[in-house]
């Protein structure tokens, strides 16, 4: 069908534009359709199985089901024909017949009993089949089998809208049934409890396992919907928190632009967290008769061994008094302060501006130091901006898509259902990683390279393409500058001499490199396998000389896309929770901008840039910091060398602690602050795709629990600012008027659309997704070209100490797992902390899967057990960061990336022994 | 330490999900040889597992899923669908027992067959009951793995699990022979253009020529529609029979294959379809050997390009006879017959037009475009056109295939071409068309057997499976088998036949009590199932309120 096409719907004309089928045309002219394997959200096709959208087409010898039917010119179509009624009401009879009595339903906001009630079918004259027996092994989902109906969705939903690839729909006629994997229990299948199957399954016979009783009846449906934003990871993905008594009981995707109602399980089961009862009621202060040691742990459950419970007065006193001290005697260079990429923008532009007016030092920092500091300075110096030249989502237009140094699927899962669906539809993947990443398995190419040598292979990359004058002539010589020393300096960097550093055969090299260079549309994803290296910065700078001197910059389909890690990573960093910028990047040590801000602030800054957040801690360690202040941030579990880092908190004068739990940080405080968690709060976040978001409390704060901008405000009050903030609005307002990102973007603006992208050219405009389409916005506008040379990681392999350790996530866990580890469904299903080998290896090491074993390096020992996993390269080790009882980082090496500041987190030699 | 915890939670070895064994995976790939896997040929691997370890295991499962990089589940889904693919039996080494249960053998005593195999053969065999076999003439049939015994005893089939011969290849007109006779000049003539391509439309049209499928669609119409559709083009060859009661295509295939693949051959070239497609059901593991003895010849005389013909064997699914469902399992997925529109003539096998013909419909291609348009056409009674092979079985005394003029009517096949009823039977009822055509009776049995002709009583001719009922049957079990089959054979796909198959069994069991509800799920059936299979089940049961209101009880 080309144009529109009219037809007779119930003997009214109607036009149906291109692409619409009967159901879509019925539904916008007001006409409701029953319809239970159809939903009209967008990444489910029609499938027409379940018969319950009958129409009559005048002159058709059967009915039509609408869902999938597509009009024709002239086509009479009548929804409601006694032929009609009497499919529909046979097909609501025939499945009732099999439902378990609405008494014992497992669920009843359900789209079945929605339109059986519609049409009046209570009971069923059919007789009933056995039921079958349900699965409830899995933490998170229960399967009720006697309750499906067998319309497929949740195969959609888990094939073709998130690639999870678990559900089938196996055997046939009255046997067909859901499977997961090879009819495996659920609790044993590949299931990523990704929760989308629950939220496409009309009839709750896949379920919130926590929305059902141990009978399997379904809970009272919530009373409150509240739209937020997902605070897990840089996707951003919108979301509804279902509300009952004050309590968040389900969890569902909502259409946001960079996750269209998808959700991964962290923000679908994730939240309980909030409801734990460890959860910090009462500002602490720490015992006089409780000394710090590095080594100190805490029980948080009952912190009273080490601390006493004190008013807000009391404690914000304490707090505050603490950092005046030192101020007053050492001057503001002793003192330092983290923010969180985890709070919202109103937060770090607070923290930010606490530690620069109050403390008197750019001493400010959050963990993007710890993940794509290396990616913003390469990033920076290349194309003038940190920040993704496109959304992850342009994929859908790429036809070649690189993947490098990305556990996609577990750390921005949502992202990849979008990546997978591109190659699926057709685009080349090509996945450049050490580790066999889940996604490989949609990857047309895997280039599982040496771990450490990413510039030996990009480089070689890059040789092909300016050897084979692949690259786009007219891009280079119009929008980039250092070309021709790159060239001269890629010379010697030959695929066939290349090959036997980074393990990729030279002919493998330049396929890829052939394949890249040649796209129509190319972009480029990485992760913290790039980031997180002593190369870290020269790995970027490799990736952005790719892009630019391919012009796979600036158009839809192609760019630059750092994956970054936290919710709030791009956001916290614009808002200038960095020692050496103020909000939007603008450098402190220029004095114009200094001037702007002082102007704009009342009070004068210091012009010298202040220490990151590893150099923070080591100037603890050396006495030369003396207060830190450390909101909603966890050096304790996310710094290398935590032996190291746990001392050097231990040695702080004055630590004032800001968070929902007594965190392993807070073990070293002198006082502890509690604050409002995500789901309790309102504020802006900006994710990944830098969309402005807007998120909204659901619950009320437990106990005394107090906001933390109005914590950051108090303590600031108690520093001499005249801070009056009403609330996040206010200090919106006041970010939005001084930074140039937030133009048109206004705080109603974003309560009344949830999500606009900057840079935004006006208020009623969308924002641009692709960016520098003309232009860089560096001095020449033109991306600068830097070439680099191999270095070795710090630390390599010897006879000590022979395997690489390579640390990250999970994707249950998040980020040192304060949170995650506190949720019960997350927890159940990731329990344990794990170091995963090859299988090789284990028997090498004659080691069983399930064994404990002792690993060390130069900084440290943990005793783990071993995981057998197929995925992880031969020769390496990796071990998640967010278990406190085997903390990876007392075992990762401290060496930072001299240009970012980023240490080493992806290799260190490591030692492997049996340790029972 | 975050809370106490163990709680006897099971330690994670792996991560999660299953994982491959690497000798599974070797397993599998020796089984599967070295040529690069294909999407499509699953089905194929999967028979190829099987014949080498009698069954499917999970573990080669899931190297299999590894190996051609596909969730498990889209596999299991697949290797569950078919009725001959057995997963993770308890007692792979014992051989595979299947007893034909569908309606002309059930007249031939199945079910006690099954009962006293069942019984003697415990530790043995897997014994299961199975669909229509196509060797309806020689009930009761029993499946020994891929080895058939016909009118099977008890005593015949232990006799057979013992000397395990295989069958010998039908006696069949091989190349050499058909070449000899003149075979593959028609062909040859169109190739170099003396027989234009508009000029075998026209004949074809004026044969009258109707698919012997089942379905009855003008041939020529058909041709002229994928023809004019843009390339690439296919061409699938139905061969899938399977239809209870049905058996002339196996008929065809044993005696005069090449009589076929000219037919094959020719409708191709008039289409002008890039590759063909056999669609041959596992039942006929003979034919199977003998196409691939004949084929070879047939590329090697240059009549077909090398790869251009593929045979695909079924696995043990009706439903995969239904021309959009086979696309879907050559495909190599679970036979669902697709939407319509679009047509499989516009949109079929991998998306292209398709053109998917019986094998009886491409055999008479030959005689028509030789002997004549009008002299085939004249040769129909009663206003039908041509000549068509009736499969007759049942209570008659010569069951088998009977090629006779089309149009003719029950009575005069029963009486003038299979030896007239059964000793000591007396014509009561038949089913004009296998299992779907709905059931009349002897008083009827003189209306032609054609498509169309039988409408007005709710019936239709079909595949021309003609089943003869005698005053000793009794109509309502006739009705239970039938549904029973439907329910068996049912995707499972769409409501209306999934559930309604199921739900109408189990009503049949008290026909009189559940007439009303009966009619109305008959209704529903009919006009909201997707396919022929959800919308023809339905037939019987009108036939039996309709006809034979004296065995409801
Ligand atoms: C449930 C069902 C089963 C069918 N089984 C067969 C079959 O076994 N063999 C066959 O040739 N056609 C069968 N058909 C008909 C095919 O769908 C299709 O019409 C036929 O292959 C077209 O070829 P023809 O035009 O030469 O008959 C079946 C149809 C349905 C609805
Ligand atoms: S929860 Fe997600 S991964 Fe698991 S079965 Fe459902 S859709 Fe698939
Ligand atoms: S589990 Fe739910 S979504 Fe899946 S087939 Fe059954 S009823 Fe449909
Ligand atoms: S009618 Fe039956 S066989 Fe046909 S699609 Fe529906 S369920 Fe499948
Ligand atoms: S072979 Fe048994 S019914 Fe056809």
């Amino acid at each position: 069908m080309n144009g529109p096409v009219s037809f007779f719907l119930d003997d009214r004309e109607v036009t149906a534009t291109p692409g619409e089928s009967l159901w879509d045309v019925a539904r916008r002219e007001g006409t409701e359709i029953p319809h239970l394997c159809h939903t009209p959200k967008p990444g489910y096709r029609p499938d027409g199985n379940c018969r319950a959208c009958m129409v009559e087409v005048e002159g058709e010898r059967v009915l039509a089901a609408a869902c999938i039917r597509q009009p024709q010119a002239g086509m009479r179509v009548s929804t409601g024909s006694p032929r009609v009624e009497c499919a529909r009401r046979t097909v609501f009879e025939l499945l009732l017949a099999d439902q378990p009595p609405r008494t014992q339903a497992h669920r009843l906001d359900t789209s079945f009993v929605h339109w059986c009630d519609h049409l009046g079918v209570s009971e069923s004259p059919y007789p009933a089949r056995k039921p079958p027996e349900p699965d409830r092994s899995h933490p998170a989902v229960a399967w009720f089998p006697d309750a499906c109906i067998q319309c497929q969705l949740c195969v959609r939903a888990c094939r073709e809208v998130q690639h999870n690839d678990v559900i089938g729909m196996a055997y046939r006629g009255g046997n067909t049934r859901v499977i997961f994997d090879l009819d495996d229990r659920l609790a044993e299948s590949t299931c990523v409890a990704c929760g989308e199957c629950v939220q496409a399954c009309p009839t709750g016979a896949l379920m919130e396992s926590a929305r059902v009783n141990r009978m399997g009846e379904g809970l009272p449906p919530a009373e409150k919907r509240v739209p937020s934003i997902c605070p897990y990871c840089g996707v951003g993905c919108q979301l509804d928190f279902l509300v009952d008594d004050e309590r968040i009981v389900a969890v569902e995707g909502r259409d946001g632009p960079s996750n269209h109602n998808r959700l991964c399980v962290k923000g679908r089961f994730g939240f309980d967290y909030i409801h734990h009862p460890q959860r910090l009621t009462r500002p602490l202060i720490r015992r006089d008769d409780a000394p710090k040691a590095g080594s100190g742990t805490v029980d948080p459950a009952d912190p009273s061994s080490h601390f006493r419970e004190a008013s807000w007065e009391e404690a914000l006193d304490v707090a505050a008094n603490g950092f005046k001290k030192i101020r007053e005697r050492d001057g503001g260079e002793a003192l330092a302060g983290f923010g969180s990429a985890k709070g919202s923008n109103e937060e770090a532009y607070l923290v930010q501006k606490l530690v620069r007016t109050g403390f008197g030092t750019h001493n400010v920092d959050h963990c993007t130091r710890l993940c794509h500091a290396s990616s913003v300075a390469a990033l920076f110096e290349g194309i003038g901006s940190g920040a993704v030249t496109a959304p992850f989502t342009t994929c859908a237009e790429s036809d070649v898509i690189i993947v490098t140094g990305s556990n996609t699927s577990a750390n921005h899962p949502v992202a990849a259902t979008f990546l997978k669906q591109a190659a699926v539809r057709g685009a080349t993947l090509i996945v450049i990683d050490p580790r066999g990443v889940d996604l490989v398995a949609y990857a047309e190419h895997r280039l599982l390279f040496q771990p450490g040598s990413d510039v030996a292979l990009l480089n070689a990359m890059l040789h092909v393409i300016i050897e084979e004058d692949l690259y786009d002539h007219a891009f280079v010589a119009n929008r980039t500058e250092g070309f021709e020393e790159l060239r001269t300096h890629i010379q010697p960097y030959r695929p066939e001499t290349m090959a036997p550093i980074c393990g990729i055969e030279a002919e493998t090299i330049r396929r890829v490199a052939r394949i890249y260079a040649g796209a129509k549309a190319a972009v480029i994803f990485w992760g913290m396998g790039i980031s997180q290296h002593v190369h870290g910065t020269d790995n970027v700078r490799c990736l952005i000389a790719l892009a630019t001197i391919c012009g796979q910059v600036g158009r839809p389909g192609t760019g630059l896309h750092p994956l970054r890690g936290q919710n709030n990573v791009q956001g916290a960093s614009d808002a200038g929770l960095i020692p050496m910028f103020l909000p939007d990047y603008q450098s402190v040590e220029d004095a114009a901008t200094r001037a702007r801000y002082e102007q704009a602030w009342g009070v004068k800054l210091p012009a010298k840039r202040g220490l990151t957040v590893v150099e923070i801690i080591d100037a603890a360690c050396g006495g030369r910091i003396k207060g830190l202040y450390v909101m909603g941030e966890n050096p304790a579990m996310s710094d290398p060398d935590l032996n190291h880092a746990r001392a050097s908190l231990a040695r702080l004068e004055h630590l004032v602690v800001q968070d929902l739990f007594l965190t392993e940080t807070a073990f070293h405080a002198d006082v502890v602050l509690p604050a409002a968690a995500w789901p309790e709060k309102e504020g802006t976040v900006t994710n990944t795709n830098r969309q402005v978001q807007m998120g909204r409390p659901a619950v009320a704060p437990p106990g005394e629990v107090r906001q933390d901008w109005w914590i950051v405000q108090q303590l600031a009050r108690r520093l001499g600012l005249d801070w009056d903030y009403q609330g996040p609005a206010d200090v919106y307002r006041e970010m939005s008027s001084l930074m140039a990102s937030l133009k048109h973007i206004s705080w109603e603006r974003l309560q009344r659309e949830d999500s606009v992208t900057y840079p935004c050219p006006g208020p009623d405009e969308p924002g641009h997704e692709v960016v520098f389409w003309d232009r860089f916005p560096t001095a020449s506008g033109r991306a600068r070209l830097v070439p680099v040379d191999i270095i070795p990681p710090d630390e390599l392999p010897d006879e000590k100490y022979p395997m690489v350790l390579i640390t990250g996530r999970l994707l249950e866990h998040w980020h040192t797992g304060a949170m995650t580890r506190r949720s019960r469904a997350l927890d159940a299903i990731e329990p344990e902390a794990a170091v995963s080998l090859a299988p090789a290896d284990l028997a090498r090491l004659e080691l069983n899967a399930g064994d404990r074993v002792r690993v060390s390096t130069r900084r440290g020992t943990i005793q783990i057990p071993a995981r057998a996993d197929p995925r992880v390269p031969e020769g390496s080790l990796f071990i998640p960061f967010c278990y406190v009882e085997a903390a990876a980082n007392l075992l990762t090496n401290p060496v930072l990336d001299p240009y970012g500041k980023i240490p080493e987190f992806k290799f260190c030699a490591a030692q492997v022994e049996d340790g029972s | 330490m975050v809370r106490a915890r163990g709680r006897g939670k099971q330690r994670k070895l792996h991560p999660r999900g299953r994982s491959v064994e690497p000798a599974a995976l070797e397993a599998v790939r020796e089984v599967l040889g070295v040529e690069p896997l294909r999407r499509d040929l699953l089905i194929e691997y999967l028979h190829r597992i099987q014949a080498h370890y009698h069954h499917l295991s999970r573990l080669h499962l899931t190297a299999l899923a590894a190996e051609m990089r596909l969730p498990m589940a889209e596999i299991y889904e697949v290797a569950s669908f078919y009725a001959h693919f057995h997963i993770d039996s308890e007692n792979p080494s014992l051989p595979v027992l299947r007893v034909c249960t569908s309606l002309p053998c059930m007249l031939a005593s199945a079910d006690t067959l099954l009962g006293q195999l069942r019984g003697q053969l415990s530790g043995r065999a897997r014994v299961l009951p199975g669909s229509c076999m196509g060797r309806c003439d020689c009930a009761p049939v029993v499946a020994i793995d891929a080895r058939y015994i016909v009118n099977a005893s008890p005593q015949s089939v232990r006799t057979a699990l013992d000397d395990r011969v295989e069958e010998p290849l039908p006696s069949a007109t091989r190349y050499v022979a058909y070449v000899a006779d003149g075979g593959y000049q028609l062909l040859q003539s169109c190739r170099i253009g003396k027989r234009p391509l508009t000029d075998i439309l026209n004949k074809l049209e004026a044969s009258g020529l109707r698919g012997l499928g089942g379905a009855g669609f003008p041939t020529a119409h058909k041709w002229r529609t994928v023809a004019s559709a843009p390339g690439p083009r296919y061409m699938v060859v139905n061969a899938d029979e399977g239809e209870p009661g049905t058996f002339k295509d196996r008929d065809y295939l044993a005696r005069e294959p090449h009589r076929v693949l000219e037919g094959v051959l020719l409708a191709a070239w008039a289409v002008g379809a890039e590759k063909i497609y056999i669609y041959l059901r596992d039942e006929y593991p003979e034919l199977y050997r003998l196409l691939a003895e004949e084929l070879p010849a047939v590329i090697e005389a240059g009549l077909a390009p090398a790869g251009g013909v593929e045979v695909r064997r079924g696995a043990g699914a009706y439903i995969c006879g239904e021309e959009s469902a086979m696309l879907e399992s050559i495909e190599g997925k679970r036979g669902l017959p697709r939407h319509r529109p679009p047509y499989v003539a516009e949109q079929g096998l991998f998306g292209r037009p398709t053109l998917v013909q019986n094998v009886e419909t491409l055999y008479w291609l030959r005689e028509i475009l030789e002997q004549g348009a009008e002299r085939f056409a004249a040769l129909g009674l009663n206003g039908a056109s041509g000549l068509r092979a009736y499969s007759v079985s049942g209570r008659v005394r010569e069951p088998g295939v009977k090629r006779a003029p089309a149009g003719i009517s029950a009575r005069q096949l029963i009486d003038e071409y299979a030896g007239g009823m059964a000793e000591g039977h007396t014509f009561r009822a038949f089913l004009p068309g296998g299992a779907s055509g709905g059931i009349l009776p002897e008083r009827l049995a003189d209306l032609p057997l054609d498509f169309g002709s039988l409408d007005e009583h709710g019936c239709f001719v079909g595949s021309g499976a003609l089943i003869v009922l005698s005053d000793q049957d009794d109509l309502s079990a006739v009705t239970r088998n039938l549904m029973a089959f439907f329910a068996h054979e049912s995707c499972g796909q769409c409501t209306p036949c999934r559930v309604g198959t199921e739900k109408a069994a189990e009503l049949l069991r008290a026909p009189v009590e559940n007439e009303a509800l009966l009619s109305e799920l008959a209704e529903a059936m009919t006009n909201a199932s997707i396919c022929g299979l959800g919308q023809a089940a339905p037939n019987p049961v009108r036939s039996l309120y309709r006809f034979f209101r004296d065995d409801l009880m």
